[in-house]
């Protein structure tokens, strides 16, 4: 449903995303890994047209979004969170996720059970703690109506039963035919939920396959561990 | 005499509030540093003004002036669209500076330093006319109310808190923000006139900057992002200066007097309570 041909991306000197091509098939959980400075959070930002690429194209379900405004791409189906969460700081949780989505009281209860955000409604976003503004981020994106889902560390600074909890939310929203993009370092992660993983170094895909295969991979390896 | 003095004051506090409001919009609400708000009411004031004095009814011409004044606004809202913060705040305070220079050059248009005399009252009784700013005033306290509560009022203050993430939530944070500026502008159109039909007069010094600082001031002292702030912060603040003129017995450094208090009632703010008196989004 989405594929990447040859995007390309340079900051000044550094080449943070080089010729890169890949497919997130329809109804996977594919994820994203790689070293620091991989380049995977300049894709998202590439895929949600934050960060505009200097070369290649960009498909979702064969539709060029490559040039398209970052609301336009948000109205094709895309929805994500952050590495670094932006949440609304001054308004409360039911008005960040009203901005998502024109719900009502009982949908955004169900959405904030489901990712275990147990704080009135009228709570401002600055009184979260940090963990609690990446579990309202999420929620935000979950209500977006979406069909791709990218997630970029979902689990980083949140604790491990929310963790369990993010593997079940993902499996059902496979379930419900939704895709997910995901980046991730938590590997026993990744290698649980993913369809297929993608290994990415210096801006570049350095392997694509099942869980199973990347794992036992020699260049993977050496990309984390340092040649 | 003293009853005039009041109404008077009254007509003047009926008259800021719409300004500071309409600023509180754009600035409180949608998080854009607008430091040229004064441009707007100038524009109000001298539109009205050269309507007025060519024969058009107020009933026009008061129209006009927000109309035209939202035009500009819009334009410069869509031309600046790409800055943030502090870039924002310098080229609006830019705009005061071009103001200055066309309403003292225009000669044909606006008679240059010489001003616009003569501008009609619209309504000759002071305490009718005073009546019909409060009016004006509630009105626009009512619409910004009902504005700021909306979807279109939530979009505003989120584009405030995180752009980005508006967004990507699919907002056209481009086209929102021309809104919050036009809305904004028409309402300073709309005083710049109440303001010229009241003094009879208009002239370059209405871009003046301790009018600018002045409005900011109230705006911050009220507090960002509240319309009840506004009103307040309006009617306190212009209260303290007047009272000045009471305290201060030498006319000719009450001026400069008030600037001070004003200078020195900000930087207590700033230290004490960022937030103002009913702020509900830090500075
Ligand atoms: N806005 C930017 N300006 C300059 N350089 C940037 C910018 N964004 C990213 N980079 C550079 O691009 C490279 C890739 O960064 P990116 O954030 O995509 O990495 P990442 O794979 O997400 O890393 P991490 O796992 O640490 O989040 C890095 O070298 C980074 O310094
Ligand atoms: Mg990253």
């Amino acid at each position: 449903m989405l594929s990447l041909n040859n995007v390309s991306k340079s900051f000044g000197g550094v080449k943070a995303v080089d010729k890169c091509s890949f497919e997130v098939k329809e109804n996977t959980i594919t994820s994203l890994i790689g070293p620091n400075g991989a380049g995977k959070t300049t894709i998202f930002n590439i895929i949600s047209g934050l960060t505009k690429a200097d070369s290649g194209t960009i498909r979702l379900s064969d539709r060029n979004i490559a040039d398209l405004a970052p609301y336009k791409i948000a109205k094709a189906g895309i929805s994500r969170t952050f590495q670094l969460t932006k949440v609304f700081r001054n308004m409360s949780i039911k008005d960040n996720l009203l901005i998502a989505k024109n719900a009502n009281d009982n949908d955004i209860k169900k959405i904030l059970e489901s990712v275990y955000l147990h704080k009135p409604l009228e709570t401002l976003a600055s009184e979260l703690s940090y963990g609690q503004q990446r579990l309202l981020e999420l929620a935000r994106s979950l209500l977006m109506p979406h069909s791709l889902l990218m997630l970029d560390e979902p689990t980083a600074g949140v604790n491990p039963e929310i963790r369990r909890e993010l593997k079940l939310i993902l499996r059902s929203l496979k379930k419900n035919g939704k895709t997910v993009l995901l980046i991730e370092h938590d590997m026993e992660f990744v290698m649980g939920i993913s369809d297929v993983v993608i290994v990415l170094n210096e801006g570049k895909v350095l392997k694509e396959g099942k869980p199973k295969d990347i794992v036992k991979d020699k260049k993977v390896l050496e990309a984390y561990l340092g040649k | 005499m003293i009853h005039e003095y009041l109404i008077s004051i009254l007509t003047f506090i009926s008259i800021y509030s719409i300004i500071v409001l309409s600023l509180n919009v754009v600035i409180g609400f949608t998080g854009l540093i607008n430091l040229g708000h004064i441009v707007f009411v100038g524009i109000g004031a001298y539109a009205s003004a050269i309507l007025a004095l060519n024969g058009v009814p107020w009933y026009i011409s008061i129209f006009a002036a927000g109309i035209l004044a939202s035009v500009f606004g819009a334009a410069i809202a869509a031309i600046t669209s790409r800055l943030k913060g502090d870039y924002l705040a310098m080229v609006t305070l830019g705009l005061v500076f071009i103001a200055v220079a066309v309403s003292r050059n225009w000669i044909s248009l606006t008679r240059g330093a010489l001003g616009l005399p003569g501008i009609p009252d619209i309504i000759k009784n002071n305490f009718h006319y005073m009546i019909f700013t409060m009016a004006i005033s509630a009105l626009s306290v009512f619409l910004f109310y009902r504005l700021t509560n909306s979807e279109t009022g939530k979009i505003f203050q989120a584009i405030r808190d995180n752009e980005v993430a508006a967004s990507v939530l699919g907002k056209n944070t481009y086209f929102y923000k021309i809104i919050s500026m036009a809305a904004s502008t028409f309402f300073a159109g709309i005083a710049g006139s109440l303001l010229a039909h009241h003094l009879n007069f208009v002239d370059p010094t209405i871009f003046e900057l301790d009018f600018i600082v002045t409005m900011l001031v109230m705006l911050i002292a009220g507090g960002l992002a509240s319309i009840t702030g506004s009103v307040v912060g309006v009617f306190i603040l212009y209260a303290l200066s007047e009272s000045i003129r009471f305290i201060v017995v030498n006319p000719s450094i009450v001026g400069a007097f008030r600037e001070m208090v004003f200078a020195v009632v900000l930087i207590l703010i700033l230290i004490f309570r960022p937030r103002g008196m009913f702020g509900k989004v830090d500075i």
